[in-house]
């Protein structure tokens, strides 16, 4: 399932990360931030109303905003934490 | 006599590293710039328990030793011993914020490896308790090699441990930490992870405050409506909250020009000093407070939190405009003054987003065009109550920033689909928790703000009211001459041959008289006026008494002061604007385009504004 399709406050961790599908700085960036595979992730809040907006969600214990063609390339599991 | 040590504060965005930099030197700081980059050097003096001093010097945030902005090259290149204008630092502050142990510890342990003596200020331990983790500070300090002092900066704990570390360190008495191996990103993660879990001793799941404010705050409409209530709140308190203190200000300059009215003989002295110092320079300062007050809630929203999340919620907007959410807050700043604004593009690692919201940039309206709007809606405008408690010029003011808001996004749209053509980049950010600020800090900001302010009341205005005094008042006009001495003078000449362009979308001889001056800085177009209003006035009694909203009452008709407002929304740059356009862009193409672009739209607005009022028979 994508991040993007995650329902809201469900626990999940990180399967696989379509790195390609992301440009090499924002691929860094979402490294720096702790997004990597077997990472802990929970989708907080849709923003939107004025357009499609950006998705909020908790990696390991830091919230991040990303917009939804970010969030697409990650590709999540529900269930408890996988060992990273 | 050897330097000073030099400790360097560094340490991921949003680790309290501001505050800590605050809390550690007071308000003994020296703001500058690094040669040749536009990043800001902070630094400070940080008293020992010895009573020796040292330099600390506040490295800008970032993530990792890979830099993806100027602000995060300097930090690398500083603690590589690369910047230039820079020595090495003799040791490194490092600030992790306590309750981001995994992701803090990874960029701390890149740090370590560089080899500097080191201290971990492990920050914010209070918000990592009110989220239920309890951590061993020793621990970490062994599994690191380096000293670990738990600090809460904003309440100025665990600061004197931290200046004891720093001395031992300084004095070279302390244990080298052992080498560590340099190792790839991927390890190093890991080995944060590794060593966080090994200093976390509990961790009980808790009702996180930020989560709970979250789901209101960043709810699609429920969060938006506070967004808006924020910055309407945010407009009213800038009339509603200034009252006392312009009125003292006011009876200040008033009874300076009494005083020296009566010191001095009537002459040409004595004009410069009341009609072109006391009255030009006054009614600018007059606006010190409400500039106060605005800058009081940008430091807040930004001091709490809050910002990142105005961001967030504004994403989606800016994007069907070609923007990232992430340009929300250069132009937030903006409304307080388009120079930092523009500076804080420098976040925006898309260069095409990054231009875009430059050139946008001056029209969100800032700080010194609300002298221009408050003594225009002051006098125009009755203080009526149109319902709610909302007052009627308030809200006129409110909808003068919607119109330079809504204007900079149809700008924005125009600009993506033209001269910045091609793909949008992202928006990625951090989301930090939710603090309440340390009131110093607010306070040093403020203070650092007003000051700012005075210098430039001092020196660039106080610069253009004389020099516009001396315009107005030479060559004098002959004794028995009917016509009036603005008139006569060289500045009322050049202002009648500037009507000609001016006089289609409403402006009088005095309005295209302060447009020039307001070029050096905008607030300027008030003292212009004053000064103008003062001369013209000469020794007539009546008229002297008169403030300068009655005497505009008197001579403008209400459609000329409507385009006036309308002219403001668009008007044309500052110098200050135009010289930070140029040194962050590299070159005059694009602040001439700018300064270009923004005559036009001001001249359309006030000239639709005139006619439509004009023929609405107002």
């Amino acid at each position: 399932m994508r991040l993007t399709d995650l329902p809201l406050r469900q626990p999940a961790y990180v399967d696989r990360i379509d790195w390609t599908a992301l440009p090499a700085a924002d691929g860094q960036r979402l490294r720096e931030f702790g997004l990597c595979e077997g990472a802990s992730v929970e989708a907080l809040h849709h923003g939107g109303l004025l357009g499609r907006g950006p998705i909020a969600c908790r990696i390991g214990r830091m919230t991040i905003a990303m917009r939804r063609n970010h969030a697409a390339a990650v590709l999540v599991r529900t269930g408890a934490e996988r060992a990273a | 006599m050897t330097a000073l040590p030099l400790v360097a504060l560094v340490g991921n965005p949003n680790a309290g590293k501001s505050a800590l930099f605050n809390a550690l030197t007071g308000a003994r700081q020296k703001l500058g710039n690094y040669p040749g980059v536009t990043v800001e050097r902070k630094a400070g003096r940080l008293p020992l328990p010895d009573g020796r001093p040292a330099e600390l010097v506040d490295l800008p945030g970032t993530y990792s030793l890979l830099p993806g902005s100027p602000d995060e090259q300097v930090t690398r290149d500083v603690v590589m011993g690369r910047q230039a204008g820079e020595r090495r630092p003799d040791a490194l502050v490092i600030v992790v914020d306590a309750a981001n142990l995994d992701n803090h510890l990874r960029f701390a342990l890149e740090l370590i490896a560089l080899g500097l003596p080191t201290i971990v200020a492990l920050n914010m331990v209070d918000l990592a308790t009110r989220d239920g983790l309890e951590l061993d500070a020793t621990i970490l300090s062994r599994e690191l090699g380096v000293p670990v002092v738990p600090t809460v900066a904003v309440r100025k704990r665990g600061l004197d441990h931290l200046r004891e570390e720093l001395g031992t360190l300084l004095a070279g008495t302390a244990a080298a930490a052992p080498a560590r191996p340099v190792r790839d990103f991927d390890a190093t993660r890991k080995e944060a992870r590794r060593i966080a879990g090994a200093a976390i001793v509990r961790e009980t799941p808790s009702r996180r405050l930020t989560a709970a404010v979250d789901r209101v705050a960043l709810h699609p409409i429920a969060g938006l409506a506070l967004l808006l209530g924020l910055l309407f709140v945010m407009f009213q308190a800038v009339y509603a909250w200034s009252e006392a203190p312009i009125a003292m200000i006011e009876g200040l300059a008033e009874a300076a020009a009494n005083a020296a009215r009566a010191a001095l003989p009537d002459g040409i002295f004595r004009s410069f000093l009341v009609d072109g110092v006391i009255n030009g320079v006054g009614s600018v300062v007059v606006f010190l407070p409400q500039i106060l007050i605005l800058f009081f809630f940008i430091l807040m929203l930004e001091a709490t939190g809050y910002m990142v999340r105005a961001a967030f919620l504004m994403d989606g907007l800016m994007a069907k405009v070609g923007l990232s959410g992430r340009a929300f807050i250069p132009l937030l700043s903006s409304f307080a003054c388009a120079v930092p604004g523009i500076m804080a593009t420098r976040t925006i690692s898309d260069p095409r987003d990054r231009l875009t919201t430059i050139l946008i940039a001056p029209l969100m309206t800032c700080s010194a065009r609300l002298p221009v709007y408050a003594v225009i809606i002051g006098a125009f405008i009755p203080a009526r109550d149109i319902g709610y408690g909302v007052g009627l010029q308030g809200f006129v003011l409110f909808c003068l920033y919607v119109a330079g808001i809504i204007g900079a996004m149809l700008v924005a749209l125009v600009l993506r689909l033209t001269v910045t053509k091609g793909a949008s980049g992202g928006f990625l950010m951090e989301m930090p928790k939710y603090q309440w600020p340390r009131p110093q800090d607010i306070l040093l900001g403020l203070w650092q703000r007003a000051v700012i302010f005075l210098k430039r009341a001092g020196t660039i205005i106080f610069a253009s009211t004389v020099i516009l005094w001396l315009l107005l008042s030479f060559p004098r006009v002959p004794d028995g001459d009917p016509t009036s001495q603005v008139d006569h003078s060289i500045a009322g000449r050049i202002a009648s041959g500037l009507q000609v362009v001016l006089a289609p979308v409403g402006f009088n001889r005095d309005i295209s008289l302060a447009l020039i001056p307001a070029m050096a800085a905008r607030e300027v177009a008030v003292s212009a006026l004053a000064t103008v209003y003062s001369i013209d006035a000469g020794d007539d009694e009546a008229a002297l008494e008169q403030s300068l909203g009655d005497r505009l009452k008197r001579q403008w008709p209400l459609p000329t002061a409507l385009a006036f407002l309308a002219w403001f929304i668009f008007a044309p740059q500052c110098i200050s604007t135009i010289a930070v356009t140029r040194r962050e862009t590299n070159g005059w193409r694009w602040p001439l385009f700018m300064v270009g672009y923004l005559f036009i739209l001001a001249y359309i607005a006030a000239g639709i504004t005139y006619w439509t009022a004009t023929a609405a028979g107002l």
